[in-house]
């Protein structure tokens, strides 16, 4: 065979892959169909990567062979990971993405220069810029998840003004670049600059935030994988990384939306600091509290439960507790639903990934809107490790930093439960006036323990049904 | 402007809109795996490490390749596994009573 037909080969596998790849993205729109998915995905990435084996122009074999296996040796373990710790995987896989995109930037750039031209430099210099900050960024977010680095926002004056000199020099050094790549010395230092971007950019944000970070970054890998696409002239990274990078923003907006909040505000707003004397409320407010037994009684009378889990629940590893509580509930005649918000937890999608490890099925997890047009024929809604979510300061009070966000209106139930660990505000250090209600009943405790207690309580009751048929 | 380019871009805006409507059809239950599925789609880069660790061109581009051969393989393998674990876990209520 000769090399053209071979190359002809490969870039028929490559077509074959691109269109696997939209195939595996189109299947993921139903739970049902979503495992054919994967398949296509792994037969096109599959394709690609034997058919670039074979390609006759590569000459040594063991710098492939041996990475090979080295990155198999990480990707297993990433791959098995709990799924408490997906964000944080998330985060590392973005920074994986980013990292192999811009060091192939760069080799790209060395093995060209000093002869690059202006269009090919311009595509270079955007590429690894953006796969430098989008590399550094997903670590710091990565470190934030995992409880390396503190969750809170860092912040310090005149931030935002530091932030953007340093993006201002990664791009003037990029122009510079461009007009004279035959400056060589100027590359490495554009591309540490971009590297102290990505710690700046991410950094100050909290880790509320991060179901919007995760997103963009996201969008950013796919991005300079796109654009690594365009430096290479390979259509299959052009595909893949603009598939990629639309979904990143596409979640990225449907992240801020569920928060009211835009773009600009998450990435240079710092949100999640102590807003100077929003603290001056009154504290003398009453709460009601109930221990397990109460609650346990509460829940045996009703007939349809909404469980809205939080951030906290992930925390406290409370998920499969919470499976039992809602088998229990199930089996004495009560329907029990999940109402879960968009930004619960810490990337999206969180919760549902949490609560289909414990085994619930997926039609009991509702969305925000389909829950709160239900809520009002609720008896008891049971909010565990949730709290800016089902602040009810979001709809009411104008002076709210959450006011105009979507919330999981709980306060149209019946009668609300709270599992919390004291009344300490929640991270975002705000007041909830949801806990000062007539109809909450504060459930003060672990969440884990304190479900636990309660499915406790509720199996020792005698069931109804089993009380009428006799043994 | 250099003729591949144009035919880049092209290819591009059209992917993008092929995304934005597959995308926005997938159930806001499954977008976790759909960000890990789409890193282990976005690790084709692999493609492009192997040619550039491959064809040794300088040291630099092999050592360079080699890492990036690593990242985006780990990508891929451990994107699509965690994925399939995840979809797995989604049962509906029907299935588990059948």
């Amino acid at each position: 065979m000769t090399a053209a037909t071979m190359a002809q080969l490969i870039d028929f596998a490559y077509i074959a892959a691109a269109v696997l790849f939209i195939l595996a993205l189109k299947w993921l729109s139903s739970p049902a169909a979503a495992r054919h998915g994967v398949l296509a995905g792994e037969i096109g990435a599959a394709l690609a990567v034997a058919a670039t084996l074979f390609n006759p122009a590569l000459t040594e074999y063991r710098w492939i062979v041996i990475p090979l296996i080295i990155g198999a040796a990480i990707g297993v373990p990433l791959g098995l990971v709990k799924m408490t710790a997906v964000p944080q995987r998330t985060a590392v896989s973005h920074a994986f993405g980013a990292l192999s995109a811009s060091v192939i930037g760069i080799a790209e750039y060395y093995v060209r220069a000093p002869h690059v031209t202006k269009f090919g430099m311009v595509e270079i210099a955007m590429e690894v810029v953006i796969g430098a900050l989008t590399f550094t960024g997903s670590l710091i977010a990565a470190g934030k998840l995992q409880g390396i680095l503190p969750q809170r926002p860092i912040t310090y004056r005149g931030q935002n003004y530091v932030s953007l000199a340093v993006l201002g020099a990664a791009v003037v050094l990029a122009v510079v670049l461009t007009l004279h790549p035959e400056f060589i010395r100027l590359f490495p230092v554009m591309v540490g600059v971009a590297l102290l971007f990505g710690v700046l950019l991410v950094t100050p944000i909290g880790g509320a935030d991060m179901p919007t970070v995760i997103s963009l970054l996201n969008s950013y890998a796919g991005l300079s994988a796109a654009l690594l696409g365009f430096v290479l002239d390979s259509k299959v990274l052009v595909v893949a990384g603009a598939l990629d990078g639309s979904s990143g923003f596409i979640l990225s907006v449907i992240m801020c939306k569920a928060m009211n909040r835009s773009f600009r505000n998450v990435m240079f707003g710092a949100f999640g600091q102590l807003p100077a004397g929003a603290q001056a409320v009154e504290q003398e407010r009453t709460v009601r509290s109930a221990n397990a037994e109460d609650a346990a009684g509460i829940l045996a009378a009703a007939s349809k439960v909404a469980i809205i889990p939080g951030y906290g629940m992930a925390v406290a590893q409370a998920q499969h507790k919470v499976r039992d509580l809602y088998d229990v509930l199930t089996k004495r005649g009560v329907d029990v639903r999940f109402g879960i918000h968009p930004v619960a937890g810490r990337m999206p999608g969180h919760m549902n990934v949490l609560l289909a490890e414990a085994d619930i099925p997926y039609d009991r997890l509702i969305e925000m809107d389909d829950m709160n047009s239900d809520l009002a024929q609720t008896d008891v809604a049971l909010v565990i490790g949730a709290n800016d979510v089902t602040n009810p300061a979001a709809r009411t009070e104008s002076s709210s930093p959450i006011y105009g966000m979507p919330i999981i209106d709980v306060a149209k139930a019946q009668t609300v439960m709270v599992i919390k660990r004291s009344l300490s505000p929640g991270f975002a250090g705000i007041d909830n006036p949801l806990y000062y209600m007539d109809k909450t009943l504060m459930l003060f405790g672990d969440a884990k323990a304190f479900v636990g207690d309660v499915v406790r309580e509720l199996s020792a009751m005698q069931a109804p049904a089993a009380a009428a048929g006799g043994r | 402007m250099p003729p591949d380019f144009l035919s880049n871009l092209f290819v591009f805006i059209l992917a993008g809109f092929v995304g934005f409507e597959v995308i926005k059809r997938v159930s806001p239950l499954l977008h976790t795996p759909l960000m890990s599925l789409t890193n282990a789609l976005d690790a084709i880069v692999v493609v492009a490490a192997i040619t550039i660790a491959g064809l040794q061109e300088t040291h630099l581009a092999v050592v360079l390749g080699a890492i990036a051969v690593a990242a985006s393989f780990s990508n891929m393998v451990g994107g699509f596994l965690i994925t399939d674990r995840m979809l797995r876990m989604f049962k509906s209520g029907r299935a588990k009573k059948s």
